[in-house]
């Protein structure tokens, strides 16, 4: 009677004890598989470009995740980082770490400034006007051909040698450059998780599930959501920094509608509202993008449908489902 | 520069307005579908493009230009009822976001699936033998299919604006843009009402392609940049708005127009340019429900 | 503790299929940890084109064109029995793509030399990548900017012709023909500019007066806004620089407008794919310029070779313009390897630098300060009934030797003498 009764009352062993295992050692585990990753990809300049987007992505994210505004214009805030970095290194000629933060800057401004248009509109009229926003700046940028070298994009953003302390890596070498990224991604996120831990990340919870009581609450919601905005900005403009290192170019096409889009596709796969979802959804992009690329030049067909499919009957995305998979 | 006389800007003008017809009658099936369903349609441009390819279609098979202009809204409305039924009605209610990104997903795919079955290339449009040619309109040779599609989109229009208002179900249309919830209470089959107006709009789409065809020929990229055109035009006018869409969409013609004239270099930027200032000065449009912007 | 009977077991089986079905996926999928060395015995090719988005036509062609070159060399015995292999990649028409297709073939692939692409842009942005590795590039389409000083390096080669060259061929055979008078509309970006700038030094010659030059974005689908202006100046002759679709969309739309019964239409190039989708009315009685056109093959035993070999290869066809680069580009790089007998960089570099060749179209060399390829200008003009079958498109009215003096100087570009 004694053992069955315990048996009743014993909480239900989790499904399956691996995800236990890996949630309680969830730093080792992110770290190994980081470090394991490159080895793991087709080729190691694929494994920065997942970095690279999966940043891009969480940034964006934390403005449609977390604040709920579709913006459909971030390749401005991701290219004006891109370029404004390569900018620093080919016309001014700055140190790489001056150009990255040339880059956060020119992200967080950027978004400042389109922020302070957009910031009045709101839900759907939110994602049209940023994609009008950004197709403004794309022209600009377009135009402005002796610094950004228009259409045939930005060359020269060549960095040979990573300068750290003393310490002098061959940032040409594939793997020294994935780790260089990942240590900046890695940084990143860690800045994210703070700043989403703290009042500041309660406050935009707090917009996003209730306005009306938030601003009854004394907040001010505008402001929130320009803040908010313009931190999207610096993580974007920070990717597009880390872009422009990795490829030593900046296509204008970076600031084309497209990459607008594939952000928004690439947290919808992953899981919007979850802090490494967009990063799954990156890397699942990314990679569909290029095996699918081998059998058939039709990759747009299959990424489209999976990510019509994925609205339809996985709105959480590919990690959402997963983890919630996990707590049930 | 050359010295720009009257008539080299009343020509000018007279270009926008066809460029500008164009965009009404894309942006009105935008508008329209936006009123009722609080959909932004992502897929509109695709919908413009499929027009065009159908239209290509229908002539490689035999059909004159005249059949055509019925036959392609007829054919692409019918492809809104399906995508409305099977893939936007599932995601009522969920979340404003969602028919959103399902219509953006869906332009990829139908891009796609055109470039499958067409190539990659694109195909020129002859303009039709009758159309072809210039008149003179006084302050210039002008082409004689601009002016056709000038006369087009006002027919359109007005047939529009007659079903609008003149009809029981347009009336209903009107009252679900007002108000969908009283509408539904009165006992009306709302899904229907909002099957048949995406079918109508993206119908309207359909043709908007298949007219200007003719004018660049038919690539299947060619609905991305209308789309983000056609947005500035909603917003100039004012999301849900008919007679907005119709204003916005000549002046964002003409605009264009014009600064092909003085800066051509400029002419794209010009009409974010011009959305940004109504943005800033009046956040809803000419026509706009305020109420969408609080 | 109490002990579920039936859980434990369960799960650590469920846990053990899960964990083997994952290695196996693993070890099958094209994830594969790379321990293995890739095997070294072949001669790699890397070949990134945009095998999707609008030139995807122009592209597929070039890879056709490029196998032929892998053929003949592997036939001709290799480089001391090594055989030589094209890995073709996808660009996209993107230089981002493009760079990292770029990557993936030389950090991965390992490959000796890489040719391609298809637009200024991409070219730009592989040769970034390639150059700062030490990897000999073979550039197989137009481009001023890649002769220049800024980003040229001694491993970049360009074996298409520069916009200079061409807009400058075209206008000296149009402009003592046709009048003095010459109005320009042009894609407002780089080609376009470099064409306009090839043409007025070319017509400086002749005393030509340009009335004025419209710019239109790159993509106008509209030209309806920018012909009046054109029309109201009454031009001798209008250039129209621009490329792809946005020519097609132009000549079409002039055409329209009745423009050519008052002037006549002059392009730099004239692409055969273009030609074809455009269709005849449209390209009726323009002129202009192009690298290679299958129908000299009556005059150039060189380009008959060629020509046969393509047939041969691919169910009869015959090569396009832009197709033909594909094949001399792939195939200089290889000739210069068998010469030096080696795959040593800077040696292959010499060996090419020193290549006299006559592959398809006459004969070529690479000059020394920028590895621009020197060769001949055909001048073609439509024909609008085909007689020698469909790909009987165009009339070579007039071939302008190669001679370096119609290139860019080297000082000009930037290269210290």
């Amino acid at each position: 009677m004694n053992e069955l009764s315990q048996t009743m009352t014993q909480p239900a062993v989790p499904s399956a004890g691996w995800f236990d295992f890996a949630k309680r050692h969830r730093a080792i585990l992110a770290s190994i598989f980081v470090l394991v990753f490159p080895l793991v990809m087709p080729f190691t300049a694929l494994a920065v470009n997942i970095l690279i987007y999966g940043l891009y992505a969480v940034g964006f994210n934390l403005l449609f995740g977390y604040l709920g505004l579709l913006s459909f214009g971030h390749a401005a805030l991701f290219g004006t980082g891109a370029y404004l970095c390569g900018i620093a290194i080919v016309h001014l000629g700055w140190p790489w770490y001056a150009a990255i933060v040339m880059g956060i800057l020119g992200g967080a401004v950027m978004a400042a400034g389109i922020g302070a248009l957009a910031i009045r509109t709101r839900g759907i009229y939110f994602a049209m006007v940023t994609m009008a926003l950004s197709q403004c700046v794309f022209y600009l940028f377009y135009q402005a051909v002796d610094w950004t070298g228009g259409e045939n994009g930005l060359r020269g953003v060549n960095v040979r040698t990573i300068d750290i302390f003393g310490l002098k890596l061959d940032f040409i070498n594939p793997l020294t450059r994935y780790y260089v990224v990942a240590a900046f991604v890695i940084l990143a996120l860690f800045v994210l998780s703070r700043i989403l831990a703290s009042p500041f990340g309660a406050v935009i919870e707090a917009v996003r599930e209730n306005e009306a009581r938030a601003r009854a609450s004394g907040y001010d919601v505008t402001r929130t959501r320009l803040i908010t905005f313009i931190l999207s900005g610096a993580f974007c403009g920070l990717a597009g920094a880390l872009m422009a290192l990795h490829l030593s170019i900046v296509p204008i096409e970076i600031l084309h509608i497209e990459t607008s889009g594939m952000v928004v596709m690439m947290s919808l796969l992953g899981g919007m509202g979850t802090f490494f979802g967009p990063f799954v959804g990156a890397a699942v992009f990314l990679l569909l993008e290029n095996l699918v690329s081998i059998w058939t030049v039709h990759w747009q067909l299959i990424v489209g449908a999976v990510f019509v499919i994925c609205v339809l009957f996985f709105p959480a995305g590919i990690w959402g489902t997963i983890l919630k998979r996990i707590n049930k | 520069m050359a010295g720009l006389s009257f008539d080299l800007i009343a020509l000018q003008l007279f270009t926008g307005l066809a460029l500008g017809a164009i965009y009404v009658l894309f942006a009105i099936g935008l508008s329209l579908i936006f009123g009722m369903l609080t959909v932004v349609n992502f897929a509109h441009g695709a919908f413009y493009m499929v027009g065009a390819y159908v239209g290509l279609f229908l002539l490689s098979l035999g059909g004159n230009f005249w059949l055509c202009l019925v036959a392609v809204p007829l054919i692409v409305g019918t492809i809104g009822l399906v995508v409305e039924r099977f893939l936007i009605r599932p995601l009522y209610g969920r979340g404003i976001d969602y028919p959103l990104l399902l219509t953006f997903g869906l332009s990829y795919v139908m891009v796609e699936l055109i470039r499958i079955a067409f190539g990659k290339s694109g195909y020129p449009f002859d303009t039709p033998e009758i159309l072809q040619g210039a008149v003179n309109i006084g302050v210039g040779y002008f082409p004689l299919y601009r002016l056709f599609v000038i006369g087009i989109a006002a027919a359109v229009l007005l047939g529009l604006w007659l079903f609008l208002e003149r009809t029981s179900f347009g009336l209903i249309i009107r009252a679900g843009a007002r108000d969908p919830q009283i509408v539904r209470v009165l006992g009306v089959n709302v899904s229907r009402v909002w099957l048949f107006v995406f079918g109508i709009g993206s119908g309207i789409a359909g043709l908007a392609g298949l007219l200007a065809a003719p004018l660049q020929g038919v690539i299947p990229e060619m609905g991305a940049t209308i789309l983000a055109e056609a947005f500035v035009v909603t917003v100039v006018g004012g999301m849900g708005s008919i007679g907005g869409a119709v204003i916005a969409g000549l002046l964002v013609g003409v605009v264009v127009s014009m600064t092909s004239l003085f800066a051509p270099e400029m002419a794209k930027v010009s009409i974010f340019a011009l959305m940004a200032i109504v943005l800033l000065i009046r956040p809803q449009g000419f026509f706009g429900r305020a109420g969408l912007m609080s | 503790m109490a002990k579920k009977t039936t859980g434990s077991n369960s799960i650590s089986r469920r846990r053990l299929l899960t964990t083997a079905s994952a290695g196996a996926v693993l070890a099958a999928s094209p994830f594969r940890i790379n321990l293995l060395q890739a095997q070294e015995s072949t001669i790699k090719v890397g070949f990134p084109v945009p095998l999707t988005g609008p030139y995807g036509t122009e592209a597929q062609d070039q890879v056709r064109a490029a196998e032929v070159a892998i053929a003949e060399f592997n036939e001709g015995g290799g480089l001391n029995g090594r055989k030589a292999e094209l890995l073709v990649r996808d660009d996209k028409l993107n230089p981002g793509e493009a760079a990292t297709r770029t990557l993936e073939l030389i950090e991965k692939e390992k490959v000796n030399f890489i040719v391609g692409s298809l637009s200024a842009s991409v070219q730009l942005a592989v040769n970034n990548v390639t150059k700062e590795r030490g990897i000999i590039y073979n550039s197989i389409s137009q481009s001023d900017e890649i002769n220049e000083a800024k980003d040229f390096s001694k491993y970049t080669f360009h074996e298409a012709l520069t916009p200079h060259l061409t807009a400058g061929a075209v206008g000296r055979y149009a402009f003592p023909k046709f009048g003095k008078k010459v109005a320009f509309l042009t894609a407002d970006y780089a080609y376009g500019h470099e064409m306009v700038r090839g043409f007025q030094e070319a017509g400086k010659a002749f005393g030509v007066e340009s009335l004025i030059d419209v710019r239109h974005p790159l993509g106008t689908t509209d030209f309806s806004t920018l012909l009046p202006r054109i029309q109201a100046l009454k031009p001798d002759i209008l250039v129209i620089s621009n490329f792809g679709r946005d020519q097609q969309i132009a000549l079409k739309q002039a055409t329209d407008f009745g423009m050519k019964k008052s002037m006549k239409i002059v392009a730099p190039i004239l692409l055969y794919t273009g030609r074809l989708a455009a269709g005849a009315q449209a390209f009726e009685g323009v002129i202009g310029g192009t690298s290679y056109y299958w129908g000299i093959e009556d005059k150039l035993a060189s380009a008959k070779a060629f020509n046969d070999r393509f047939r041969k290869m691919h169910g009869g066809k015959v090569p396009s313009d832009y197709g033909a680069l594909g094949y001399a580009g792939v195939k200089a790089l290889l000739m210069g390897a068998k010469a030096a007998g080696s795959l040593d960089t800077d040696k292959v570099i010499a060996a090419v630098e020193a290549l006299k060749y006559d592959y398809y179209k006459g004969p070529e060399y690479y000059r020394k300060c920028d590895h621009q390829a020197v060769q001949s200008v055909l001048i073609i003009e439509s024909k609008s009934t085909p007689q020698k079958g469909d790909a009987d498109v165009f009339n070579v009215i007039a071939t302008e030797e190669p001679n370096e003096k119609n290139l860019r100087t080297c000082e000009a570009l930037g290269h210290k003498s």
